[in-house]
């Protein structure tokens, strides 16, 4: 599995093959605060880079959610969907939001490394 | 930005609080345990709520004042008991909210506390309607905190002794530290508790001891699931200016006698629409699923007809589900009906609730 890498969204993104599976930071979960609603994008439906691919909801605010590479979604986290919890308690791991065939791998280079993504979200302290 | 503080600022700080601009002062959206865990605490526990941006205001003046205060507020103040509270409404000739308020009788006058967003603009209102023949003092040398949670009077009275024995919507003067200083058992959140008037400089040691004693402080983002939940109105949301107690569904909140009898500000207006109905009326909703309808949600009927507004929503923490309040036209307003909310661009289905959502808690002598 290839490394992981960052959006300025806040969303991460790990590489298997051509399988991409993508969430939001622990960072961004600490934005938010609770969240307590997620939508997803549906299985078979293709996204693009930066294009909109859900929604979460804090007890404070709706937010969107982004996807860091084109592609289509092969599978989605129904499991966060009814505990949306598990997104503050696990958000790097197990509450990842969705899987999808990765379309053009090129688009991954204009991501951030973990030291990058945390020097950006120090700074821009958003 | 020039927000100003409160006096228990470098407390919220302290325990980790992030802050919002709200009303014109820099308030605590939540602490380091997040919004979840302080409703849950408040309703299992004891929760603080620093609310020292609200407006405390004393008029001073005997029977007259209470006869001039009646022509402006729907309520019974004349025959009002000593140390007694009762919620009521600024309002205008077309029964429109200027703000919702707590007014109660105290020794040689009133004590009124008002939403921190309509303060000013109520004190100037207030001198008008009473001609300025009243010394009136809207206190910026005040704090008021409140506790609220099923342990509040306990904790509370290990440092005051004797406030246990107030009823709800009753004050009265206690001793703290050789200072007497006002409490009443009141609150917005669906539980039993207290709010408590102290000066500036003691606020802060006062609620590091209600820390000490197990409570814990709690910020506007509980606050608000709290009161939702208890089905209570966040003035400037579900209602305004543009809305009556009426339309609110807040006629408990008037006096039966003075339906009667009249004379206060938007009396006919109020009359009126309890003789011939109102257009729109505020209700309880309830989405299907866990989908979250804010406020300015559109609600739809079931034969995709536009019939309301959704005026506050959020998850509920403790009834575990959506939650919703807002105002509909009022032949959809029956318990049960059917509804549709549209959510980013989708429509979800929902139904009128009754309110509130989550069941109340307050002690003996609740009078309205």
């Amino acid at each position: 599995m290839s490394e992981v890498k960052f959006s300025k969204e806040h969303e991460w993104i790990k590489l298997d093959g051509d399988v991409a599976t993508i969430g939001i930071t622990q960072h961004a979960t600490e934005m938010l605060g609770d969240i307590v609603f997620v939508e997803l994008p549906d299985k078979g439906s293709s996204v693009v880079k930066d294009g909109n691919a859900g929604v979460v909801e804090s007890t404070k605010a709706a937010s969107d959610v982004y996807t860091p590479v084109s592609g289509e979604i092969i599978e989605n986290n129904q499991s966060i969907v009814d505990d949306p919890a598990k997104i503050n308690a696990d958000p790097e791991n197990e509450a990842w939001f969705f899987k999808l065939r990765i379309k053009d791998k090129s688009e991954l280079d204009s991501l951030m490394n973990k030291n990058e993504y945390e020097k950006f979200s120090k700074e821009s302290g958003s | 930005m020039n927000n100003k503080k409160t006096a228990l600022n470098s407390l919220h700080k302290k325990y980790g609080a992030k802050f919002v601009p709200f009303a014109g002062y820099e308030m605590p959206i939540q602490y380091s345990s997040g919004i979840i865990e302080e409703h849950k605490y408040t309703r299992e526990k004891a929760g603080i709520f620093d609310v020292s941006h609200m407006g405390q205001l004393y008029i001073k003046g005997e029977n007259s004042l209470a006869e001039d205060l009646e022509k402006i507020f729907p309520s019974e103040l004349k025959n009002a008991k000593l140390n007694q509270s009762k919620y009521s409404f600024l309002m205008n000739d077309e029964a429109g909210i200027y703000d919702d308020l707590i007014i109660t009788k105290v020794e040689g006058g009133f004590n009124i506390v008002l939403n921190a967003a309509c303060k000013y603009s109520d004190l100037e209102l207030l001198k008008k309607l009473l001609d300025n023949k009243y010394e009136i003092n809207l206190s910026e040398e005040l704090s008021l905190i409140a506790i609220q949670g099923p342990e509040a009077a306990k904790i509370l009275e290990k440092i005051i002794y004797g406030v246990s024995n107030l009823n709800f919507m009753n004050g009265n003067w206690f001793n703290y530290l050789d200072k007497n200083i006002y409490i009443t058992r009141s609150g917005y959140t669906g539980e039993d508790g207290f709010e408590i008037s102290i000066k500036n400089k003691d606020a802060e040691v006062f609620t590091e001891k209600l820390i000490n004693e197990g409570a814990s402080l709690i910020g506007l983002g509980a606050r608000d699931t709290l009161r939702l939940e208890a089905g209570l109105c966040l003035y400037g949301h579900d209602m305004d200016i543009n809305k009556s107690p009426i339309e609110a569904n807040l006629k408990w909140a008037i006096s039966k006698n003075r339906i009667v009898s009249g004379g206060f500000i938007g009396f006919e207006k109020i009359k009126s629409q309890i003789e011939k109905g109102v257009k729109k009326v505020r209700v309880g909703i309830k989405p299907e699923g866990r989908v979250i309808a804010r406020e300015k949600t559109a609600i739809f009927s079931e034969d995709n007809k536009n019939i309301g507004e959704i005026t506050s929503g959020t998850f509920g923490p403790s009834i575990q589900a959506s939650l919703a309040m807002g105002y509909v036209e009022s032949s959809f307003s029956k318990i049960d009906t059917k509804i549709f909310l549209e959510v980013r661009g989708k429509k979800y289905p929902a139904s009128i609730t009754n309110l509130p959502f989550y069941k109340k808690n307050y002690v003996k002598g609740a009078n309205k």
